[in-house]
């Protein structure tokens, strides 16, 4: 538990003068399941960027593995979930193919899929249980379906750590019970997950860490510790996530 | 059939025809998905400049038009990724530049080099000399090379270029890539169908398949089909119709996307009924 995999330091990052993350101090350790909270504008999406290597530091460092982000080339141990696919609704792409790309890479670039990458796809399709709907065009599922496609696509790449986007944003009860039992089986697997979130209730029982977010002028960190995040804290967004799940049903994809 | 396969000329152009129904829609199915589609349009207007050139230095057209086309890709790519907003100005600017320098280049070349740009811009029937044949083989047989190796690669980007590069994959060589693909493609359809109509055969095929397919590898196996046979079949026509090839290839394509998207309508309820 106390191996370090990503390791944040000082990190800060602005958007043409405004402070989006100021002075973030975060050690992800191996095993950690971590919810990344806070209101919209709060810098949680622009953290996991940064992690990424796809949003320029301005002050601070970032280590992958104990390698810094610059040099870090073991990107196969890393595997995000994005809300859904940019590319995949201008030409059909199937949800094989979908999940099986998830086992592209500049190191499988001279030989075909092998056995293994084929086997863990298949794997990661019966988990996500739409092993039936290998087939189908990506863009005829529903949105949960969708979202369960991209989830087994991070599976595929038999990453470390898995970081998730708002992978409940606008499911219905359904979908959003099977992501948590799918999370409960990779938490048990000793994966370290990472999920940006509104709203933590569906899977504050496998979380370990809850990690608050919110714009401020000295530290973007609110709160760093063990669920239940204290109500100083969770109460502004609580209530306002709350107020949408009673009123109207989210739409998919509108999220930024 | 046999009246045509009488003529050398002929059996060159059908095979640079082929040639052409082959890639372009290889290379188109990848510029869809990135939403790139107007991409293989702008290039074939910088590979005209090319063809001026060529007039008016006395090299041969293709490569001195693959050298401007690729040049082109460059510049389209670094434009794409420095200027966010102001991009397709940009772009629309280079493209002008394109036509107008080809138009300009070809008039001040001595003899008759204008009136053969014609050729150049919808396709001619005579202009594939058997060396031309040798150069497009050799080009096509490096798309294929690329696309083998960096298939997967160039598939993960247009997904999502964010996941790709979180993949380790280098976005910007393989935009390039994708870029200097088209570039490739242009100048390989550009004696038989044409440099303004080149991109067609990239695009519609493909805009004709992904109507009735339901995967990224379906959808570029049945484009190649419909761009063979529209390629093929145009160039037939318009040998009897004494038409230039292009406009003639890319209305055959247009009517197998119309043929497509009225076969499309059963198909889709049925799968909807199945699942």
């Amino acid at each position: 538990m106390t191996d370090t995999v990503i390791s944040i330091e000082r990190l800060c990052v602005e958007f043409d003068g405004a402070h989006v993350l100021e002075d973030v101090n975060v050690q992800i350790h191996a095993g950690d399941v971590i919810a990344l909270l806070g209101p919209n504008g709060s810098g949680k999406s622009t953290l996991i960027r940064a992690i990424l290597g796809l949003q320029p530091l301005d002050h601070g460092r970032i280590t992958l593995f104990g390698t810094p982000l610059r040099r870090f080339k073991q990107w196969q141990r890393i595997a995000l979930v994005p809300q859904r696919l940019p590319g995949a609704s201008s030409i059909p792409v199937s949800v094989w193919e979908t999940v099986l790309s998830g086992a592209i890479s500049p190191r499988t670039r001279w030989r075909p899929f092998s056995r293994a990458e084929k086997n863990a796809a298949i794997q990661a399709l019966h988990d996500v249980d739409l092993w039936d709907r290998r087939h189908s065009r990506l863009d005829t599922l529903s949105g949960g379906q969708q979202r369960r496609v991209l989830v087994a696509r991070a599976l595929a790449s038999n990453a470390d750590v898995i970081m998730m986007d708002e992978p409940t944003a606008g499911l219905d009860a359904a979908n959003v019970a099977a992501l948590a039992r799918l999370l409960g089986e990779l938490k048990a697997k000793g994966r370290t997950i990472i999920v940006v979130t509104h709203e933590i209730d569906a899977i504050e029982s496998l979380v370990t860490r809850a990690i608050v977010l919110a714009p401020s002028e000295h530290h973007s960190v609110q709160y760093d510790g063990p669920p239940p995040v204290p109500n100083t804290f969770a109460h502004d967004h609580h209530h306002h996530h709350d107020a949408v799940i009673d009123e109207a049903p989210p739409v998919i994809g509108m999220e930024p | 059939m046999t009246m045509i396969w009488d003529f050398d000329f002929m059996r060159r152009a059908l095979l640079a025809a082929a040639l052409v129904g082959l890639i372009a829609p290889l290379i188109g199915v990848f510029l869809v998905q990135r939403r790139l589609a107007l991409l293989g349009d702008g290039m074939g207007h910088v590979a005209l400049t090319g063809v001026g050139l060529a007039f008016l230095l006395g090299t041969a057209p293709i490569p001195t038009a693959m050298a401007t086309a690729a040049l082109g890709a460059f510049l389209i790519e670094f434009i794409r990724y420095r200027s966010r907003t102001a991009g397709d100005v940009a772009l629309a600017l280079l493209f002008y530049g394109g036509i107008a320098g080809g138009v300009l280049f070809a008039s001040l070349a001595p003899g008759r080099a204008s009136s053969s740009l014609n050729s150049y811009l919808f396709g001619s029937l005579s202009t594939v000399a058997s060396g031309d044949l040798w150069a497009l083989g050799a080009l096509v047989v490096t798309v294929l090379l690329i696309l083998l190796f960096f298939g997967r690669e160039l598939f993960a980007v247009s997904l999502d270029p964010d996941i790709a590069q979180v993949q380790g994959i280098k976005v910007r060589a393989m935009s390039t890539l994708m870029a200097i693909l088209a570039a490739i493609v242009v100048v390989v359809g550009m004696r038989v169908v044409g440099l303004l109509l080149v991109s067609a055969i990239m695009i519609v095929p493909v805009a004709a398949a992904q109507q009735v397919t339901r995967s990224f590898r379906a959808t570029a196996a049945l484009a190649v089909v419909i761009g063979v046979i529209a390629s093929v079949t145009g160039l037939v026509g318009s040998f009897y119709v004494e038409a230039p090839p292009g406009p003639a290839i890319v209305i055959i394509a247009l009517a197998c996307f119309a043929i497509l998207a009225i076969v499309a309508v059963p198909i889709r309820r049925r799968r909807r009924e199945h699942s």
